[in-house]
């Protein structure tokens, strides 16, 4: 392999790779705010300035193609001068408005400004003013103040997102972006550019002014808006989601995620119709009771019927360890009639990341066996017998069964007994019998398996009532770590919920069962144990970016 | 019985001790005939210099709109994390204002960080120095009671940018 020195260390390089792809491999730093790993070079922001021995002139090292041999200084006295020169007619016309910008704390500029940069100004004329408050796009808020014309979100749009929107316009230090006439910037990856806009230019309109940055606390997870499970961060302050970001992973979703994943996967989670604690219906009417109480109505409930009057319902949104959980307490009651549902949108895909399966969990659920056992009924099945009043109680898991259709809902209401487990109240949930509140996707441990059949780990980034950040192991952030019960900042509102699988571990005690969990990772272990496709992995191996589960092509969902 | 070993032995007029006695008193009455040092808190009130760290207070400018802009850098800075701040969108130029700003004076150690990090001058120490309350709830200053107009912190905006 051909190699380079940089800063004395010996690189190793592929041919074709630029200075800075070297340097990145060897895991040296050259600052850059045009350059991104995933899209085209640009070269216009020269920050990037280095010494190449032989060279007569400082060449930029994002442009530059690694050659045998060469030699490269990113701290000679001649390169640093560079960089700071670069630094100082950057920052000629930037506001000095870090107390309002919502990217203050998480921006390129400002490190590199504290790193590189000299510290005062020398400019002493009025700066270039431009547009503020812009909406660029339906989701995205454009300061032109802020712009640094560093082109990246140009050619993301083009490159990745596949859509030519955005443009620069005009020249020199009154260079700005817009859309192209008449269009606007709405393609479904527009809030990626808020991510990759190395400075506050571009701001998620969702997210602004809700917090600063170093105030909440970042959680790895996954999206739940698709099939794809977009690896995530929940960013989380005072036990509530504030925003998503994505994570990077080469074998997923690279460095990005769509804007609905990001905008419309969250906000149910502290929305008003949460369920908090379980609930009974008497006289019609929902009341909230111990669970104890709900448990053993739940278990004598179910006592009541045969076991071929009883049918489950699994849930493609629900992690692998809860429908796993739900199979196992199935096969306990010698139920047969058990099924899930997919969520297909026909035609919402796309090449880049988007899935026509709407679920985080379609196979996952398939594979820990959420289908009908020999003699059983698959949905259809249980619809039709409902209607015949073959089955009376219908025991549904974190699925708005009810929604699906007209006839589903007619069906619910005939039932002698509807149990469900869910997370927001539904209209299954107006026609329950008994209302088991559930975790949602933020707070709790568990697997997903997304269409590649890559199994992947959600964490709990909100708290429910049973827990507590510190001793469960949660990420905290500053306040988290010094706050007491007295502060205001501290008393967000704790849902009473547990994870599905909990609750039918639990349910399964009432009804003198043998399933006994304690923890999802036990859950999960079991699952590796007995079924073929999970062997070998556990928590650990699945780590944050996944593991691939070994299934057969024809699986696919 | 162990006789007493003094570094100096007493002279005869120190013995007789009215000479002492009356050396004593000329600085009693001294003191008698200066002027008061003790202050008849709280019927007279203490006016602390432009120094003075009190509560901290927010600046109202004199069209009643807050200089905050709700940043942050004070809540960040506050060893104590007294300091709450929520932001929000407001259609001014200075884009955002502090939609919640609450102190609590029962964390707050008055060492004045706050006024130092702050951009905008809008958080500075006042020279109010009665804190009173008797429960947590009341200890949570918002901006009702923060809000002070620029014109009384005069003394002190003055006072910060000499020496600042």
């Amino acid at each position: 392999m051909p190699y380079l020195t940089i800063d004395e260390k010996r690189v190793e390089f592929n041919q074709g790779q630029t200075i800075i792809e070297a340097a990145v491999t060897a895991n040296i730093d050259i600052p850059h705010f045009c350059w991104h790993p995933k899209l085209s070079v640009s070269g216009n922001c020269r920050v990037c300035l280095v010494e190449v021995e032989k060279m007569p002139k400082l060449v930029i090292a994002c442009s530059t193609l690694a050659a045998e041999g060469m030699v490269v200084h990113t701290h000679s006295d001649k390169t640093l001068e560079a960089r700071n020169a670069v630094m100082e007619f950057i920052l000629i016309n930037h506001p000095l408005d870090c107390p309002i910008c919502d990217e203050a704390g998480e921006c390129k500029l400002q490190e590199y400004a504290y790193a590189h940069g000299k510290g005062e100004s020398r400019f002493e004329e009025i700066k270039v003013r431009k547009e503020k408050r812009v909406q660029l796009g339906p989701f995205i808020k454009f300061d032109g103040d802020r712009c640094i014309s560093c082109s990246r979100c140009i050619r993301f749009s083009d490159e990745i997102a596949k859509a030519n929107q955005l443009t620069f316009v005009k020249r020199g230090d009154s260079v700005t972006i817009t859309t192209f006439p008449g269009e606007s910037f709405d393609n479904p990856y527009t809030l990626n550019t808020t991510d990759i806009c190395p400075v506050g230019a571009l701001t998620n309109q969702d997210f602004r002014f809700k917090s600063r940055v170093w105030e909440m606390s970042g959680t790895d997870s996954i999206c739940i808006g698709c099939a794809r499970g977009c690896n995530t961060e929940i960013w989380v302050r005072n036990n509530e989601i504030l925003r998503l970001t994505p994570r990077s992973n080469e074998d997923v979703n690279s460095d990005w995620m769509c804007d609905k994943g990001r905008l419309n996967t969250f906000k149910f989670v502290n929305a008003n119709d949460r369920v908090d604690g379980t609930m009974i219906r008497e006289n019609g009417e929902l009341k909230k009771v111990e669970w104890s109480e709900a448990l053993v109505k739940a278990a004598a409930g179910l006592k009541e019927f045969k076991s071929t009057e009883i049918a489950f319902i699994g849930s493609s949104y629900a992690t692998c360890e809860d429908n796993f959980t739900l199979v196992k307490l199935a096969r306990s009651l010698g139920v047969n009639n058990i099924d899930f549902t997919q969520h297909i949108l026909p035609g919402d895909q796309d090449d880049i990341l988007i899935r026509e399966d709407k679920t985080p969990n379609s196979l996952g659920a398939k594979l820990v066996g959420v289908k009908p056992a020999p003699n059983g009924l698959n949905l259809e099945g249980i619809l039709r017998a409902i209607k015949e009043d073959k089955i009376k109680a219908l025991y549904v898991m974190e699925e708005d069964i009810a929604a699906l259709s007209n006839e589903w809902e007619e069906a619910c209401g005939k039932l002698s007994l509807l149990i469900v487990h869910a997370t927001n109240h539904n209209r299954t949930t107006l026609l329950a019998n008994i209302v088991l509140s559930a975790s949602t996707f933020a707070e709790k441990h568990g697997t997903f398996v997304n269409f590649q059949g890559r199994v992947q780990r959600i964490k709990p980034a909100v708290g429910t009532e049973e827990m507590d950040r510190a001793l469960d192991g949660m990420n905290m952030s500053r306040w988290d770590k010094f706050g007491t019960k007295f502060d205001r900042w501290m008393q967000g509102h704790k849902y009473d919920a547990k994870p599905s699988w909990k609750i039918l571990s639990l349910l399964s005690l009432q009804l003198g069962g043998k399933i006994k969990y304690e923890m999802a990772e036990a859950v999960f272990s079991d699952i590796a144990k007995t079924i073929n496709e999970f062997n070998d992995l556990d928590y650990d191996v699945i780590a944050e970016l996944g593991a691939q589960a070994k299934i057969k092509q024809t699986l696919a969902v | 019985m162990v006789e007493k070993k003094r570094k100096k032995n007493l002279s005869f007029l120190e013995r007789i001790y009215v000479v002492e006695i009356f050396k004593g008193m000329i600085l009693t009455f001294k003191n008698m005939l200066r002027p008061k040092v003790t202050m008849q808190y709280p019927e007279v009130k203490f006016e602390p210099p432009a120094s003075y760290r009190g509560r901290p207070v927010l600046v109202q400018e004199r069209n009643g709109v807050e200089r905050c802009v709700a940043c942050g850098l004070c809540s960040r800075v506050c060893p104590a994390l007294a300091i709450e701040v929520q932001a929000a969108e407001t259609e001014l130029e200075k884009e955002r204002y502090p939609q919640k700003f609450e102190i609590n004076m029962l964390r707050c150690i008055f060492c004045g960080f706050c006024e130092e990090v702050c951009p905008e001058e809008a958080i500075v120490m006042s020279k109010d120095y009665e804190l009173v309350f008797t429960n947590r709830e009341d200890a949570i200053y918002g901006k009702d009671k923060l809000l002070i107009p620029v014109d009384k912190l005069q003394d002190r905006l003055e006072f910060l940018r000499k020496f600042k």
